[in-house]
């Protein structure tokens, strides 16, 4: 039931796309968000598609695991194109049936919309398909280190974060302990109320977060006790290089802005 | 309750995690079975020889992929209704059940169950009393908060929290993990008096031999799904081997006999309890024969 949510989690492999430096995959989407929200016609669009399969096809990812993350957000994507289907005009009138008008840009602008969320669901996928929560948390802190000049404490908040994402799968399946051993006493979490269901949570809730706070505890007292004393001349186990190959993804990268910017540029 | 009727019988059950997915992973198959009332039964088997699948269909919290699991006749899930209701019948304590308190005293917590099942008023304060008593939990407790009390003491209230469902079959998945030795005598004793009081049927998960020698009437080992013996301790422990190749032991005091019979002393080989042991050397001592 619950262990079933696996959104966005990462395949391991080693394919080329699972090789580079995390920093480069992390900056790339970057580029790639900017890049998509750049284009405005087919053909940027179809660039942009053209770059996002390629990396897909190199990661191995599965086209499946793909369409399986888009179908939480269905709901959403289906809201925006009906938005836009009604709410824009000009263009040809198309459709002109009681308090329904359809215009052609409507019909653009919404299938633009959904493609470009689709879109950017999907590459942000691709960087948790293709890359450990580990190193995403390690390239997130080294991209940050010029704010520790502005005494930001990056190096705790990549810790907590990668501290919050390990201990995602070890809440689940205690969430799931705690459902069962309430239903073993006759709670009832599917029918009554709204009102009744939110307080049929209060049972699993109040031991959830007894545990969460015991848990946070013990893990405390045990990296004090392996001397852990914040980022401080801490060294890695796992240095971060840049090679050859990420100049070679940046360079990919770089050139579908660039060719985005140049056919916005010229109206295509 | 009839004791020559059996309250939960198990025909065919089979379970598979995650079916149809590259996961899948069959848990328990063809499993059968017919617990009595006031039969205290052992459940023993290595980690993942389905123990704990198997528990968990007893009460309706799993279904099966195939079979049926009838209580006193009726298969359990014939109704939503019904496999609601068996589970104030059938009660189950989860493994570490001090984790799923959340009540702010001890005595709504206790009466969380049975307030599920529709008691109220009068019946639920007594139910609640009776439960702590069979705990051995003072009344001054009732009013503190679980989390103010030690460990024992909170899976003692854990405990009453199932008993007072005042269920026909109690399921406890090894109630004296991380006890130490006095705190695991006295729940093992309460657990008895509830089954005596009540003639209820106990079903007891176990790692420890000696524990299950010692308190069970029946013993049920699991293996890889399956159930591999099901008889009387005395039975089950004359097969130290078998058991072994199966990750699981005899009490060390079997062990302890079986060794010295091989030296050459001439000792009974049905000792499984250190207390039967003593009885038998204590004869010998006086010059009976054994």
């Amino acid at each position: 039931m619950l262990k079933d949510i696996t959104l966005g989690q990462f395949f391991p492999g080693k394919t080329v796309i699972h090789r580079l430096d995390p920093r480069t995959k992390l900056l790339l989407l970057i580029v790639y968000i900017v890049a998509l929200f750049l284009a405005k016609s087919y053909l940027s669009y179809a660039l942009v598609l053209v770059f996002l399969v390629s990396v897909t096809l190199l990661g191995r990812i599965p086209f499946k695991a793909m369409t399986r993350g888009l179908k939480p957000m269905l709901i959403f994507i289906l809201f925006t194109a009906v938005l836009n289907l009604f709410y824009t005009k000009g263009g040809t009138l198309l459709v002109d049936w009681w308090i329904f008008h359809i215009y052609s840009e409507g019909v653009k602008t919404a299938f633009f919309m959904v493609l470009r969320i689709m879109l950017l669901i999907c590459g942000t996928f691709l960087l948790t398909y293709t890359t450990s929560p580990i190193a995403l948390t390690d390239a997130l802190e080294r991209l940050l280190s010029p704010l520790k000049k502005l005494r930001v404490p990056v190096h705790e908040l990549a810790m907590m974060m990668s501290i919050a994402l390990r201990f995602i799968p070890t809440l689940i399946e205690e969430t799931d302990k705690i459902i069962s051993a309430q239903k073993a006493r006759g709670a009832d979490f599917e029918t009554g109320s709204l009102v009744r269901r939110a307080k049929a949570l209060i049972p699993i809730l109040v031991p959830l977060f007894v545990s969460a706070f015991r848990r946070a505890d013990e893990l405390a007292t045990a990296m004090e006790c392996r001397c852990y004393h914040g980022g401080e001349g801490r060294t890695r186990l796992k240095v971060l290089r840049f090679a050859s190959i990420d100049l070679i993804a940046f360079l990919l990268g770089v050139a579908l802005l660039a060719g985005v910017i140049v056919l916005r540029h010229f109206g295509l | 309750m009839d004791p020559t009727k059996p309250i939960l019988q198990v025909k065919d059950l089979t379970h598979v995690y995650s079916a149809g997915t590259p996961f899948e992973h069959v848990a328990i198959e063809q499993i059968n079975l017919s617990i009595f009332p006031g039969e205290l039964i052992g459940v023993i088997g290595h980690t993942g020889s389905g123990k704990s699948t198997l528990i968990q269909h007893l009460n309706g919290l799993l279904k099966p992929s195939s079979g049926q699991v009838l209580f006193k006749g009726e298969n359990i899930w014939k109704d939503k209704k019904f496999t609601h209701a068996i589970r104030g019948r059938v009660g189950l304590v989860f493994q570490y059940p001090e984790y799923q308190l959340f009540e702010e005293s001890c005595r709504k917590d206790i009466a969380f169950g049975p307030r599920n099942q529709g008691v109220s008023g009068d019946e639920l304060e007594a139910r609640v009393r009776r439960a702590a008593g069979f705990v051995g939990l003072e009344e001054s407790l009732l009013d503190k908060s679980p989390f103010d009390l030690s460990g024992g003491q909170k899976r003692r209230v854990a405990i009453a929290g199932v008993i007072a469902m005042e269920p026909d079959v109690l399921i406890l998945d090894e109630p004296t993990a991380g006890l130490d030795a006095a705190g695991r005598d006295s729940i093992l004793e309460n657990i008895r008096a509830y089954q005596r009081a009540q003639n209820a049927a106990v079903i007891m998960v176990s790692h420890s031999m000696e524990e299950v020698a010692e308190l069970c009437s029946r013993l049920i080992v699991m293996n890889k799904g399956r159930v591999a013996m099901d008889g009387v301790p005395a039975e089950i422990f004359t097969h130290a081997d078998e058991l072994t190749e199966m990750g699981l032991s005899v009490p060390q005091v079997t062990t302890v006999f079986r060794l010295l019979r091989e030296k050459g002393l001439a000792l009974p080989a049905d000792v499984y309890t250190v207390r039967y042991a003593l009885a038998r050397l204590l004869e010998r001592k006086e010059g009976r024969p054994c």
